[in-house]
């Protein structure tokens, strides 16, 4: 089993660059949350010309909305979303600095691209493990958004939170390579 | 004739919303300890004893098994010896979903309409369906139908002449392009014959059985055997990182249909499999 290679948020290209396809990466610092309804809303900001809730440079987009938290508790459960919904977003903010997604499931031609040219990461957290995932998260607030409830955007303080990488800024894609492993030939 | 008053319903549509949502049925868990056993991948494995440690941290500390806690999907079978009263059965329904989603601190996943996606604020209103059947009991069935998976699922209208190879191509093909956007290790159900809406339906109350379970009829079975042959033959994998799992189990529901048509309708359900049933 290969150990886990831990890095600590913001990043810069030569933390992300040295990562490949199907390394573990456990990650401490800091994650923006932000799924549908905050990316359009952040493209419209950047659109017409609005500072954005946060600066994208050297950090990380993880696509999440939690369930509400108990009384005494940080955050509900708290596992990735669907990436690909995001895909349309996702290269103008890599252009801006952005140094990695974290989500689940398959990314564009277009994202994949961006990633190599502007030195990004695509990260997955096992989707449906909410809440083993979500005791990774030491604090949160939202930063914007408070309207969208789930949606909002949060900045998450986490500890040690695992991903694996999916697409490397080389163009490799652990879905293609992981697939093309085990796939029967029928 | 039976009475049933619709609190009762609302306490129960209540409660087996936020059971669903906490505690992970027997059948998936021993379907993944299974899967557990048959995965090949080392990282598949991982994979699996997370959702496992996942599922306990669940039940243990009784929250939510996944942040992506549904659109709560209803069916209730009414006994036709049942007088429902009280208020409406829709509103009673929607009342339980709404204090379930309340007092579980469960996610409100639902907009108010598709295009201005306004939240709700209360995961209302549920997706409803109602059959009429004999006897003076009232069967309430509950999914937290997340959205990922729901979105991968898909309907096609095949011809008679494609007939069962092009049955086996149309789900197989469904699950290869969802790759691992649906969270595999997944469940598909498969409804096939009826109308346009009718197959779609059969395929969702096809991922309520038992997970694994065979259809009664052997044709049918021996269909659902070979459709998990061949989804597990793609190589996906848990999550989609490589493996002998892809999916659980396939269970497939059929109905006679037109002259003309051949529906098949295949809806993909993720690993966080979240059904509960209580009868009154």
């Amino acid at each position: 089993m290969t150990e886990y290679i831990n890095l600590k948020t913001p990043l810069n290209d030569s933390d992300v660059e040295r990562l490949e396809a199907g390394d573990k990466v456990r990650i401490s610092g800091i994650l923006y949350t932000a799924r549908d309804a905050a990316h359009k809303r952040l493209v419209e900001m950047i659109e017409s010309g609005n500072d954005l809730p946060f600066d994208l440079k050297g950090q990380l987009i993880y696509y999440v909305g939690p369930t509400p938290a108990r009384p005494g508790q940080e955050i509900g459960s708290a596992g990735p979303t669907t990436s690909y919904r995001m895909d349309t977003y996702t290269p103008t903010f890599i252009k801006m600095g952005l140094k990695g997604t974290i989500g689940k499931g398959g990314r564009s031609e277009e994202v994949i691209e961006a990633m190599k040219e502007y030195k990004a990461v695509y990260l997955a957290a096992v989707g449906g493990a909410a809440a083993l995932i979500a005791k990774r998260i030491k604090k949160v607030r939202i930063i914007a958004f408070e309207d969208l409830g789930p949606e909002a955007i949060r900045e998450l303080e986490v500890e040690n939170f695992p991903t694996i990488v999916v697409n490397d800024t080389k163009g490799n894609d652990l879905y293609k390579t992981g697939s093309g492993k085990y796939k029967v030939p029928s | 004739m039976r009475q049933i008053n619709t609190e009762e319903i609302t306490d129960t549509v209540e409660k087996i919303c936020i059971d669903a949502n906490y505690n992970l049925g027997d059948d998936l868990v021993v379907s993944l300890q299974n899967a557990l056993n048959n995965e090949e991948s080392p990282l598949g494995k991982e994979v699996i004893v997370q959702i496992l440690q996942n599922a306990e941290i669940g039940k243990n500390e009784q929250v939510p098994v996944c942040q992506d806690t549904g659109f709560a999907v209803v069916f209730i079978e009414i006994g036709q010896e049942v007088i429902i009263e009280g208020q409406s059965l829709q509103e009673a329904i929607n009342e339980g979903v709404r204090r379930g989603y309340k007092n579980g601190y469960l996610r409100k996943s639902i907009v108010k309409n598709p295009l201005d996606r306004v939240n709700t604020g209360d995961n209302t209103p549920a997706a409803i369906h109602t059959d009429i059947v004999p006897g003076d009991k009232l069967k309430i069935t509950f999914i937290a139908k997340g959205g990922g998976c729901e979105n991968m699922s898909r309907t096609a209208m095949l011809t008679p002449a494609q007939g069962r190879d092009g049955v086996i191509d149309f789900v197989v093909n469904t699950v290869k392009n969802a790759g691992a956007n649906p969270c595999p290790p997944i469940i598909v159900g498969v409804g096939l014959g009826g109308t346009f809406e009718y197959a779609t339906l059969l395929s969702k109350k096809a991922i309520l059985r038992p997970v694994g379970s065979h259809n009664n009829d052997s044709n049918t079975a021996n269909l659902e055997a070979d459709l998990l042959e061949g989804i597990n033959k793609l190589g996906i994998g848990p999550q989609g990182f490589g493996g002998k799992v892809t999916a659980l189990a396939v269970h497939v529901e059929t109905y006679p249909c037109h002259i003309a048509s051949l529906p098949v309708a295949v809806n993909i359900e993720c690993h966080s499999h979240r059904p509960k049933t209580i009868m009154i």
